[in-house]
This record gives C-alpha cells, structure tokens and sequence, in this order.
C-alpha cells in the first residue's frame, strides 16, 4: 500500500470511531452541563447497557428490535434511579463527594456486571456484514458507518433539544444557576434526573456499537477512559466540543499508532490521547469550546 | 392610605417569623409585616438587617441556603406557603428577583425571559407574555439575542424584573433592584416597576438600601434593624421623620460596599479546572 493511502486510511478510520467516542463523552457532558456531576462511570454505563442487549439476545433469544429498545429502557430507568437514589442526596456537596461517589459506582458497576451476567466475553451480534466498504483507497467497517451514523444522529438531536426546545434552556438555565432557576420555579431535581436518564440513552446506543465491536465483559468499559481527553479538548459542557474532540481523539489515536506502533509494539492508542489531554490542559483549560466564564470587575 | 394594616385579608401576611440559618443562626426574631392586594411596600434597611432574608423565607429560597422558617406563620392569599418550596410558590403567584442582578449569563435575554414563564402551563402562549414584558422593557427588545452575561447592568435588571414577570405574579419580591446603578437608571427602573403595578395588578415587596428613592413610589414602608421590623407606616410620614432619614435613610458610605459586593459576586461564579 502506498504511503498517502495508509495515511488516508488511518485517518478516515480515526474519524470514525472518533465520532463514537464523541457518542460516549455527549453521556458525559450531559450529565455535567446540567447537573455539573463529573460522572466517572460513563465506561461502565456502556458496559452494563453492553451486558443487558447482549444477554437479552444470546441467553434469552430476544430478536434485535426487542433487544435494543429493551437496553435502551434498562438504562433510562438506571439513570432516574440512580439519580434519585445516590446521587440526589449528594447536591449542593463539595465536588469530590460525587467524583468519588461515582468513581465508587464505577469500582461497583465492573464487579457487579459480571457477577450478574457471567464474566466471559459476549457477543453482540448485529445483523450487519463484516465485509468492509472499498470506497476508493478507503476501507470502511460497516459497524463503524453504523456507529458513526448514530452518533451524528443522536449528537443533533441532543444538540438540537439543548439550543431550541423548552426543557433544553431549562437545562441550560439550571447549568448557569441553580438557585436562580428555582427561584423561577423550575423543578431542578427533575430536570436532574431527565439529565440522567439521557445519559442512560446515550450510554445504550454506546453499549451496542461498543458492544458489538469488541464483545461484551468487563472490558467494555475501558471506553469510558477515552471519555476523558475527549471531554478537556471539546470542552465539558459543550455538545460541539464533545464531536471535535472524538474527532480529535480518534484521528490522533489512529494516526500515532499506525506509525509508532510498529517501532514500539503496540499501546500508543491509549496513551496519545492523554498526552494531547494534558497539553490541553496546560494551554487552554476550558477546552476548544468549553463555556467561558463571563466575568465583569 | 392606610389601607395597608387595616386590611382584613392582605394579599400577604407575614407573622412574627423567625428564622435560622445553619440550625444555630438567628437571624429573623420575629417579623411581621403585610403587603396588600396591588400595593407596593417598602422594606427598608441597612447591611445585614434581614431584608433579603425575609424575602427568601417568603419565596421558599431559604432552603437553598440552609435557613429555616422555626416560628410564626406566612400566609399569601389566606394560604400558609411556609413550608412550600420555590417551585410551588411561584405557581400560586409569588416570584422573587434575587439581589445582584442574578441572569443566565448564558442565555440569550429572550431565553432568560421565557425561563420565567416555566410554571404556566395551560392555555398561555409565551409569545403574548414576551411581547407584554418587551412593551414595559423596550430596550430588551432590540437586545433580545444577545447573551445576558454581556448586557450592561441596567439592562440584566431589566431581565430579572421582565423574567419574573413572565410568571405573571400576583406579589413580586425585588431584592435592592438599584443596587450598583447609576441614580437616573434606578429611577427609570422604578418607574417601569410602578407601571407594571398600575397595568397588571402586580404587588411589590421592595428591599432597599435606597430608601428615599423607594419611599417615593411605595405605599407604606418597613424599617429593619437587626432581624426586627423597629418601625412601619405610610411612606409619607416615614420619608420625613428627620430621626429615621439619620438613622436609618441616611447612611452613607453604602456606594463603596456596593460597588464591592458586586465585584465579589462576579468573581465567585463557578471556574472548574482552576
Ligand atoms: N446563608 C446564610 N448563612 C448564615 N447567615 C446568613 C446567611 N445569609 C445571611 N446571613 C446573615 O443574616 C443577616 C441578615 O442578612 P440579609 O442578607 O438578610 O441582610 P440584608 O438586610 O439583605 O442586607 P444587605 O443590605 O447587605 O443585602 C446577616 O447578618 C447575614 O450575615
Ligand atoms: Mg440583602
């Protein structure tokens, strides 16, 4: 293979899964946008979501279209519960208490998966060819067209429900002050909990493309960890950041592992990201997009 | 106009509240005071003598900061609200504007507008609401895209007030409406206010520090000292007690601590990362 055309795959392929990741970090930045929880365990999410469609379809046999919408419900109804369970109780606390509450639920979420659901690997079978796409010079997975696909869906709409819809400047209000926006009579817990239950949607449709590529154990949730470079380059609370920086993530990955791995043996994918994460850090630390804070003296 | 204390049902009656911040704070010990249907009421008072507190008891806000409602009673429209939260007494028709100019820095005005209008639900349409406050705030008109956070001062005044009006309250609760403005900016603020009164029927509780100002368009006026109501009547007489304008009216040195609180409450938004 010729030169240009390596390089034209690596990055074609990194925009790909990039737009994936940016389909995990939009659970994050849901969450913190509207509640300003840093959810630590957006990994395992994907991963519980993983366990229940893959179960649903392996040990009980249920066709697709019962499978997804059934992940899909299990997750929902794990985000409004775990919002009114733990994490309603923790309002108003130093940001630590719910960092390490949820990483805390992380630790739990990995041990109780397998323990429920058995710790082999699953697979998560969807009926779609295996045969990559030859466009060009360009291979292209089917799962990742799909999984690409879904997450420039679900990132409009959800991008969508938080510029123009009635309940998303509800959110936003709340994200600018919470205090303000009770004394106007918002309800913030239940926009608290919407904002979890989102996050369960999202983690859902994450679990099954995730699921699907790398198969269902408690692995899966080691994509929450590409959450995190994601999230500092885009910028937290920003639906635009969440999309440029899996882009970001993803071609830098792909790209840096296709020419040094061959040199170093493979493990640049996981680490790149983070070494551009702290260099974020150190040169703009509300991130490409990141909300800005209005300050007057 | 006496029409205040005689009344037999005011539209909001506070009696001899106490309050307590932190479980062990006093700091309300036993407040009374009464707004009628459609009037406005002055609460006057220097740093620290409870007005904002009182407000927040009434709107239900006090919870937020850890303060408690321990005695006495508040009850709007012959109803106890005490024990209610923001959301719920904002739907039966009281709204506060909180001190310092609080916006959603980040909304558009018109989104920090259409917030207000969030507790009705029925039958209302925004739009007509939007066009109400945008007649008493024109200027908010023409700024309508602008993020609120890069509005001047006056103008997120302007958004506070026209927010809460999108409620379409029966008693608004306005916490220092002049504090860090410019004096010909207030005056035209309180005008827009007292023809909201006039128009549509709005009762007004108003905190101030700015009392002569305040007594010039209120009804009847209330003066705190230290968590206690140390005097009320008629705006009127209350404006020409020469004991009070020195006591009470006539502090100066205010403008200072003034531009000062400002500038702490800008500065303490939230920053992650930092
Ligand atoms: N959240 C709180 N916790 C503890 N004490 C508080 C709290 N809020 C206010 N206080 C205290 O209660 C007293 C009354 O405060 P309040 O804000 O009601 O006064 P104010 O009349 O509104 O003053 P200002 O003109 O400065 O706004 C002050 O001594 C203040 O320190
Ligand atoms: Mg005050």
């Amino acid at each position: 293979m010729v030169e240009w055309q390596f390089t034209l795959l690596l990055l074609s392929n990194g925009l790909l899964i990039g737009l994936m990741y940016s389909l995990i970090a939009l659970g994050f930045v849901l969450v913190y946008k509207a509640t300003d929880a840093i959810n630590f365990a957006q990994g395992e999410f994907v991963m519980i979501a993983g366990f229940v469609v893959a179960v649903a379809l392996g040990a009980y046999g249920a066709p697709l279209w019962l499978a997804v919408p059934l992940g899909l419900a299990a997750m929902v109804a794990f985000g409004f519960g775990l919002e009114r369970v733990m994490l309603r109780r923790l309002i108003g606390r130093p940001i630590i208490a719910v960092v390490m509450a949820t990483i805390g639920l992380a630790a739990i979420l990995r041990g109780v998966g397998p323990l429920t659901w058995g710790a082999e690997t699953k697979p998560l079978v969807l009926p779609i060819s295996d045969e990559p796409f030859i466009l060009g010079p360009l291979f292209v997975p089917p799962i990742q067209l799909l999984g690409a696909s879904v997450s420039i869906v679900f990132l409009g709409v959800f991008g969508w429900f938080f510029l123009k819809s009635r309940k998303g400047i509800a959110m936003r209000a709340i994200a600018d002050s919470q205090q303000v926006a009770m004394a106007m009579g918002i309800n913030v817990e239940r926009y608290f909990a919407l904002a979890w239950a989102m996050t369960g949607v999202v983690s859902a449709l994450g679990g099954v493309i995730w699921g699907s590529m790398l198969g269902v154990d408690v692995h899966l949730s080691l994509v929450g960890f590409k959450v995190f470079p994601v999230v500092i380059l885009g910028g937290l609370d920003s639906i635009p950041g969440a999309i440029l920086g899996g882009l970001i993530v993803g071609v830098v990955e792909n790209v840096a592992a296709g020419y040094v791995d061959p040199y170093v043996g493979g493990g640049t994918k996981d680490f790149a990201p983070y070494v551009l994460m702290i260099l974020a850090l150190m040169i703009r630390p509300y991130g490409i997009f990141g909300k800005r804070i209005i300050e007057r003296v | 106009m006496s029409a205040v204390s005689d009344d037999a049902r005011p539209l909001l009656a506070v009696n001899s509240i106490e309050v307590i911040y932190d479980h062990v704070i006093l700091v309300l010990k036993g407040v009374s005071l009464r707004v009628p249907e459609g009037g406005i009421v002055a609460l006057l008072g220097a740093n620290g003598a409870g007005k904002s507190t009182t407000l927040k008891s009434i709107s239900g806000l006090l919870r937020t900061e850890r303060g408690n409602v321990t005695k006495g009673t508040i009850e709007f429209r012959g109803q106890p609200i005490h024990r209610k939260d923001p959301a719920e007494v904002v739907k039966r028709g009281i709204v506060q504007v909180m001190e310092g100019r609080h916006v959603f820095e980040h909304l558009t005005v018109e989104e920090n507008l259409l917030t207000g209008g969030y507790t009705r639900k029925n039958g209302h349409s925004a739009r007509a609401d939007l066009e109400l406050v945008y007649g008493y705030f024109p200027r908010l008109a023409e700024r309508r895209q602008v993020r609120a956070g890069y509005v001047s001062g006056g103008e997120q005044q302007m958004v506070a007030i026209g927010r809460a009006l999108m409620a379409r309250p029966r008693l608004m609760l306005l916490d220092e409406p002049s504090m860090g403005l410019a004096p010909i900016l207030v005056q035209e603020i309180f005008e827009i206010v007292s023809r909201m009164n006039r128009e549509a029927g709005v009762a007004v509780l108003l905190a101030e520090q700015n009392a002569t100002m305040a007594l010039r368009f209120a009804q009847y006026g209330y003066v705190m000292e230290n968590g206690r109501i140390v005097l009320d009547g008629d705006a009127r007489t209350i404006g020409e007690n020469e004991d009070i304008k020195e006591f009470y009216l006539g502090l100066s040195g205010v403008g200072q601590r003034k531009s000062y609180r400002d500038v702490k409450h800008y500065r303490r938004r939230k920053r992650w990362l930092s």
